[in-house]
């Protein structure tokens, strides 16, 4: 079994609510000295089999067409295991 | 014969309902099309409706971009069919990249719902050619994430070109960049709108008739066309 582990988050300079929101929050908790907290989403896929070069590139395609939207975020891909 | 208007209906779509009934009240024929299914029954126009396509799962209208019948659409739009995407629609358009730009959560990180004026500010469009340029309308809003967003390049390009189609006034409600609420491609036949005309064509249920323009100016060119 295989396992990929995609990373997304937001472009630095698109405004990030969430992150901010958060931000505040940590403050309020009494974590002083936060000074920015951006969110992202993390993807941990798992594949039959060992992870050809067919099926690596497929993967880099769609994450850079559905798992994330490049104008406004970028992402990593990490092979965990290749299987 | 009138215009055929398809109207699509994605799993979680809310306002396929009236917008098809804004195509009613246009003049037109309103015909539904179905997400799973590559088909736009000859249609002459579509509106890709308002709501929350596949739960907003992912990004919003980041599933519904893949669905089989936005293989057509999409196709059908380069070549020239009038396409407008309210809402959820409009962040449809932006991630099948018909439209350039993204839109993000609210700034304000609240869902807003609220009567919104707006400047029609390129009445040379396939939705807009009732307007006049610099005409206020009032029509609803409803979003949680309608925040337009671009590049610098991109939004001077928008600018540049006559291509910001309308723009919010007195407030901006949801962060949007340069006050931005609709947008069209470099033809003019794809538009996409944050706030809903579809609800804003009858006294009876809209703040204002102010909507209905969108679907008499396309139904006025698709007759004058010649294409019905």
């Amino acid at each position: 079994m295989a396992r990929v582990v995609v990373d997304v988050t937001l472009k630095p300079e698109i405004l990030d609510p969430q992150g901010r929101a958060v931000q505040g929050a940590l403050g309020r908790l009494g974590l002083a000295g936060v000074t920015s907290v951006r969110q992202g989403k993390q993807f941990v896929i798992e594949l039959e089999g060992t992870l050809d070069a067919d099926r690596r590139a497929s993967l880099d395609e769609l994450a850079a067409t559905l798992l994330s939207n490049p104008v406004i975020e970028d992402f990593t891909l990490t092979v965990e295991d290749a299987g | 014969m009138t215009a055929r208007i398809g109207v699509v209906t994605f799993p979680g779509s809310l306002d396929d309902g009236d917008a098809g009934r804004a195509v009613r009240i246009a003049g037109a024929e309103s015909v539904s099309l179905w997400h799973g299914d590559a088909d736009l029954k000859g249609v002459d126009a579509v509106v890709l409706p308002g709501g929350f396509s596949y739960g907003d799962y992912l990004r919003c209208g980041a599933i519904a971009r893949f669905a089989p019948v936005m293989s057509v659409l999409i196709e059908a739009a380069r070549e020239g069919m009038p396409v407008l995407g309210i809402c959820n629609g409009f962040q449809i358009l932006c991630e099948s990249h018909l439209l350039p730009g993204a839109l993000t959560r609210n700034d304000s990180l609240h869902f807003v719902c609220r009567d919104q004026r707006l400047r029609i500010e390129s009445p040379s469009t396939a939705w807009t050619s009732q307007y006049v340029h610099g005409q206020e309308i009032v029509i609803p809003l409803k979003n949680g994430e309608g925040g337009y967003v671009a590049d610098e390049r991109t939004l001077d390009e928008l600018e540049g070109d006559g291509r910001v189609v309308a723009r919010y006034l007195e407030i901006n409600p949801n962060g949007s960049r340069r006050n931005i609420a609709g947008i069209c491609n470099e033809a003019g036949n794809v538009v996409g709108l944050m706030p809903h005309p579809e609800h804003a064509v009858e006294e009876l249920t809209g703040p204002s008739t102010d909507g209905l323009g969108f679907f008499a100016s396309v139904l006025s060119l698709l007759v004058s066309a010649g294409s019905v």
